[in-house]
């Protein structure tokens, strides 16, 4: 008899329902938040910035419109309308105005926006003028950091623009003392000092900041109590009734005391999910280990008999419905590379207890299930995986996984508690580690980790290699060499770590820029409320009051780099195949193939802008010629072969992910060209720079910022994503690919990697294809790989493979007792394989 | 000449397979089979001789000689999976028995490392020549299409006598367990009547498990591509109605069956 309940539980109408509701509409954009705070603003002038956010926090809880949507369980809305956002002046403003009237028709995460709310946000922004953290941050900035950024070798867009947030808070300590236990712990911090202390004035002013944040949250649940009883009041359905008369007892008490049921844990808890999200922009909010700060008062219901499994599933999935209420507006650049209206808030089931046992329990399984129900992308749902992990466990997780929606993710204790403890993390600390956002580990309630701080695209130091520093006509790097200098591999390697290290530089400045402005213009009284140690040291968290400090901005396009370089060692120096001017030619000419049409476009709206600024009147002719000019190809036929044979001389040679033990050792080394310069910096925060190598979707717009690589890509194509190989190069089935991304040291990497792989529904079909699942799960990181995760396709994707089989050849399909890529069957197999889809796929 | 530099031919080496023994194995294509089964689905491994084959409109060269040691090298990269699963290495085909030596090699080397192995085959050679394999073999899953011998030859070209003969020696070894396969062919031996004969024989050997393969049309495109006639025409897939019937009917003779492998 197992220890577990891993059956499945019967999903509520309910559930259907407020999935259904929530999506009726395109997403909203509301102004209450932005004016709500601008008004407070303006009153507390020549106040403590701390004292003052926390009073505009007060503002807004105490008068932003509450709405109860129907037959939810669960309250507290962050906007009236479903899915709708708030705006966060006080980060940035001018981006989205300048995209009032388009960011209803974007292709990546369009919002509604009304004539009426546009009129107020106007109103607000104004007063934001020169007070934002972004224009505080471009200040800072180094004028080369700043020139980087604008010659995209990396972008730090994301805390640019917005708050934040990478963070999990102590939930577990909300739902046992309250806020009123937080409150009361302030209190007596702050008594505790004597005002002629040298730092009295700062310290007071934050703590007196955190107690009114926390009364302010208070306060908002007090409204959806009386709200709720209001609603009861007028309610004609008895079972309704009843339900809203327990949510308006439930607000009465939480989050302001501890929780007395499972019921009251789960709305305390989510009220202080979404109040996070109000006070602050900044995504990735994560929940982290809710089947840990949960269990206990599910298991004394359960104990008691005050709640049913049934009930207790229930409640869950209307959290993971709310988990998908909230929702973020940003940039258009950033949209795409966050795209899907992705909030990043990452919840995480089973792994080790801070003590080193096995952590899963039956609410593991149950946050499994009630991804099965409500099938939404939040919360992104993650699976620790220990030597210790129990088999059944990670059966069901695969289920999910089956299922296609992309979750859960799978994580490597064996790999990432190891990690942690080399920077610094205490052992119990390391193995109570949650993932925030996409893949970086933190230690809940204890850690700032500025995860996910900018984007850095590791090919295009290669570009500056190429070009003696300059991107187009501006001396932006160091001048490395012309190509002639280099006479060996081992000089054009140098060069490109110089490159690397000299970018890296810039990198850290422009994260240290922006790290000050969040610190002297946005410190955030709430969330310190709930990480230690801040009140203990009076500082937020932006100020350095966390335990553990860092920045941990990505860097990506591994695979595109170790086979660049790799083919650049091969070719020109080890077989003097070709010289490296040759390749710079062909690289230059994009292999003498065409460009996409989209960047056509984009340099002809370039040039026709030039045009017009320099007082050139255009007509329909001028437009037709400049477009025909950007789009030519302007190489020769003898050219073109000469390119051609230099693609196919590429081709040839080995790439990473086919588990060749020459070209992944390589892949190694190159990943250190990144990791190991950035673990020497530090931040103003105290803390300590840590790569990550994960991409988020950022693969795709920032490859279209770059050029042709020696690897073979075209130029403006997606570099590869996370650690995994290049689309396409890995063509020796999912083991080998494994493999292969087991060999980059995961270790170093400790603001996570990301490994993604995609499979067909039929390779995970029966028990067989779960179990074999599992193991490639199990026997990537018993090679210590760090992170998995699985693509599962669609018929869509299938012929979609079937017409550009270049851009699918590591898809693996289930074919008969055997998986195998897809790309690599006959046509009739494939069609088969699509028309079995409809069955597999569930 | 030591056994890990023995030259054998083989075809193709497929990773990740669940199908074809415990956990996930490799599994190892031989070349060169004494059979011809009309509905061979991979009709590339019937000749010994390389042979070029168009796939997908492009010529490629099929079967390439290889020693032990080298196909043991490409093997062994996915220990950490075998390791987790209880999986191994298996040999398919073509006929493995068609290149003992580098057969048993193969066999030899994979038990010294600790993973499991299995054949499938169709155990169409004198037993002598199978013994050798059987100190380093776990699962043989031998295929049995017909219990009768002349219609065993039509549609095979050759009988089953010696088939037969071998599946009852290969019950009573102590080294292997022995598994029956059996493709289920429409209008070959997909009645009640053929599927039941062949599980009683099976049933009577004390083999505990019987696998009915459906039919499928997989390897149609490789006749075209190596210039051959597909001889199976218009004949499709047995529904999964009728295998399931066929199921219970293999069931009444007290052994386990399963539908795939």
């Amino acid at each position: 008899m197992s220890k577990f309940y891993s059956g499945t539980i019967k999903k509520s109408g309910r559930i259907t329902r407020l999935v259904e509701n929530l999506f009726k509409k395109m997403p909203e954009i509301e102004a209450d938040r932005a004016v709500l705070l601008t008004e407070s603003f303006k009153q507390t002038e020549g106040e403590p910035v701390i004292m003052r956010k926390a009073k505009a926090f007060a503002h807004i809880t105490e008068n932003i419109p509450i709405t109860i949507r129907d037959e939810e369980l669960i309250v507290g809305s962050a906007t009236k309308a479903p899915r709708g956002c708030q705006t966060f002046p006080e980060f940035s403003y001018k981006w989205l105005e300048s995209e009032f009237d388009t960011i209803e028709k974007r292709d990546a995460d369009p919002f509604y926006i009304s004539e009426e709310t546009k009129a107020r946000l106007r109103e607000a922004n104004s007063y934001w003028e020169g007070k934002t953290t972004s224009e505080l941050a471009t200040s800072y900035m180094d004028e080369r950091a700043a020139a980087a950024i604008e010659h995209n070798i990396f972008t730090p867009g994301n805390y640019f623009y917005n708050g934040v947030g990478h963070v999990t808070v102590k939930y577990g300590e909300v739902l046992e003392i309250g806020f009123r236990g937080i409150i009361d712990r302030t209190r007596a911090e702050l008594e505790a000092h004597s005002v002629a202390e040298a730092d009295y004035s700062e310290r007071s002013a934050f703590l007196n900041a955190v107690i009114i944040s926390c009364e302010a949250a208070i306060t908002y649940a007090k409204r959806y109590s009386r709200y709720a009883a209001e609603l009861a009041e007028r309610e004609k359905d008895p079972v309704r009734r009843s339900e809203l008369l327990k949510i308006a007892e439930n607000c009465a008490r939480v989050p302001e005391y501890g929780a007395q049921s499972f019921y009251e844990a789960c709305q305390s808890f989510w009220f202080v999910q979404m109040l996070i999200q109000m006070e602050s922009s900044g995504h990735s909010i994560s929940p982290g280990r809710f089947d840990q700060y949960m269990y206990p008062y599910y298991k004394a219901d359960m104990e008691s008999g005050k709640i049913t499994r049934e009930f207790a599933q229930e409640l869950m999935d209307c959290i993971w419905v709310k988990l998908n209420d909230l929702n973020k507006a940003r940039d258009a650049a950033s949209a795409e590379g966050f795209a899907g209206y992705s909030l990043f808030q990452n919840l995480i089931a089973g792994g080790q207890t801070p003590d080193g046992r096995d952590a899963t329990n039956d609410l593991s399984f149950m946050c499994v299930e009630a991804c099965m129900h409500v099938m939404l992308p939040q919360p992104s749902f993650s699976i620790r995986v220990w030597n210790g992990s129990p088999h059944e466990f990670m059966l069901k997780a695969a289920e999910l996984t089956r299922t296609g929606i992309g979750l859960p993710a799978y994580y490597n204790d064996e790999v990432i508690i190891p990690s942690l403890l080399s920077r610094g993390l205490t052992m119990e600390d390391a193995r109570d580690y949650n993932i925030i956002g996409c893949v970086e580990p933190q230690k809940s309630g204890k850690t700032d980790g500025w995860h996910d701080a900018a984007f850095f695209n590791m090919c295009r130091p290669l570009e500056l290699v190429f070009s003696n520093g300059v991107d187009k006509g501006y001396q932006l790097g160091h001048r490395t060499g012309e190509l002639s200098d280099f006479k060996t591999f081992d000089d054009f390697y140098n060069a490109y770590k110089a490159q690397m290290k000299d970018m890296i530089e810039l990198l850290v400045n422009a994260d240290n820029a922006i790290d000050e402005a969040h610190a002297e213009r946005c410190p955030l009284p709430f969330l310190s409320s709930m990480v230690d140690d801040c009140v203990k040291c009076g500082k937020s968290v932006q100020n350095g009051g966390a335990v553990y400090n860092f920045t941990g901005p990505q860097g990506f396009g591994i695979a595109n780099m170790a086979d660049s370089l790799f083919a650049i060692k091969k070719l020109v120096y080890e077989d003097r195949k070709v010289t490296l001017e040759e390749l710079k030619d062909a690289l230059d000419n994009n292999y003498g193939k065409p460009l996409p049409q989209k960047m056509v476009e984009k340099t002809a709206v370039e040039v026709l802008k030039n045009m017009t600024d320099s007082g050139i009147e255009i007509n329909d002719e001028i437009v037709a010629k400049v477009i025909a000019e950007a789009g030519k190809n302007h190489c020769s036929e003898a050219d073109k072969a000469r390119y051609g044979r230099i693609l196919d001389m590429i081709d040839e040679i080995p790439k990473f992910g086919n588990d060749n033990d020459e070209v992944d050792a390589f892949a190694r080394d190159v990943a250190y060209t990144y990791t190991r310069p950035l673990e020497s910096y530090k931040n103003p925060r105290g803390g300590q720079f840590q790569a990550g190598l994960y991409p988020v979707s950022a693969n795709v717009p920032l490859g279209a910022q770059t050029g042709a690589t020696p690897d073979g890509r075209l130029a403006y194509m997606p570099v590869a994503d996370g650690v995994s190989p290049s689309a396409g190069r890995d063509i020796n089935g999912p083991t080998a690919s494994a493999n292969s991304v087991s060999k980059l040291d995961h270790y170093i990497a400790s603001n996570g990697t990301l490994f993604n792989m995609k499979f067909h529904p039929s390779a995970l079909a029966g028990k067989s294809g779960l179990e074999a699942f599992v193991t490639l799960v199990r026997g990537y990181f018993d090679q210590k790989g760090s992170h998995m995760q699985f693509n599962v396709v669609s018929r869509e994707t299938l012929r979609d493979a079937q017409k550009n089989p270049d851009k699918y050849r590591s898809l693996v399909v289930r074919v008969a007792g055997y998986s195998a890529l897809f790309t690599t069957l006959s046509k009739s197999l494939q069609d088969d394989i699509i028309n079995r889809t409809e069955q597999a796929s569930i | 000449m030591d056994y890990k530099d023995i030259k054998g031919r083989i075809f193709n080496i497929q990773k990740y397979s669940v199908h074809d023994g415990p956990g996930v194995r490799t599994i190892v294509f031989i070349k060169g089979c004494p059979l011809r089964c009309r509905w061979c689905c991979n009709p590339e491994s019937q000749e010994f001789e390389v042979q070029k084959m168009q796939v997908g409109g492009k010529e490629k060269i099929v079967g390439r000689d290889v020693t032990v040691a080298e196909v043991m090298d490409n093997v062994l990269r996915d220990m950490p999976y075998f390791r987790r699963s209880g999986g191994g290495l298996t040999l398919s085909g073509g006929e493995c028995l068609t290149q003992l030596d580098f057969s048993e090699g193969l066999l030899r080397y994979a038990k010294d490392f600790g993973i499991t192995t299995a054949v499938e085959s169709t155990a169409f050679a004198p037993f002598e020549k199978i013994e050798r394999l059987l100190p380093y073999l776990d699962y043989y899953l031998m295929d049995i299409k017909h219990m009768n011998s002349e219609k065993h030859k039509e549609y095979t070209k050759q009988p089953n006598e010696l088939i037969l003969k071998n599946a009852a020696k290969l019950a009573r070894s102590e080294h292997t367990e022995l598994t029956v396969r059996v493709p289920v062919i429409p209008g070959f031996n997909d009645t009640e009547e053929e599927i039941s004969d062949i599980a009683s024989f099976a049933a009577s050997l004390g083999v505990l498990r019987l696998h009915l393969l459906p039919y499928h049309r997989m390897g149609a495109d490789k006749y075209a591509g190596l210039g051959r006639e597909y001889l199976m025409g218009d004949v499709y897939p047995p529904s999964n109605e009728k295998m399931q019937k066929l199921k219970r009917a293999a069931e009444r003779h007290n052994i386990k069956v399963q539908i795939g492998g």
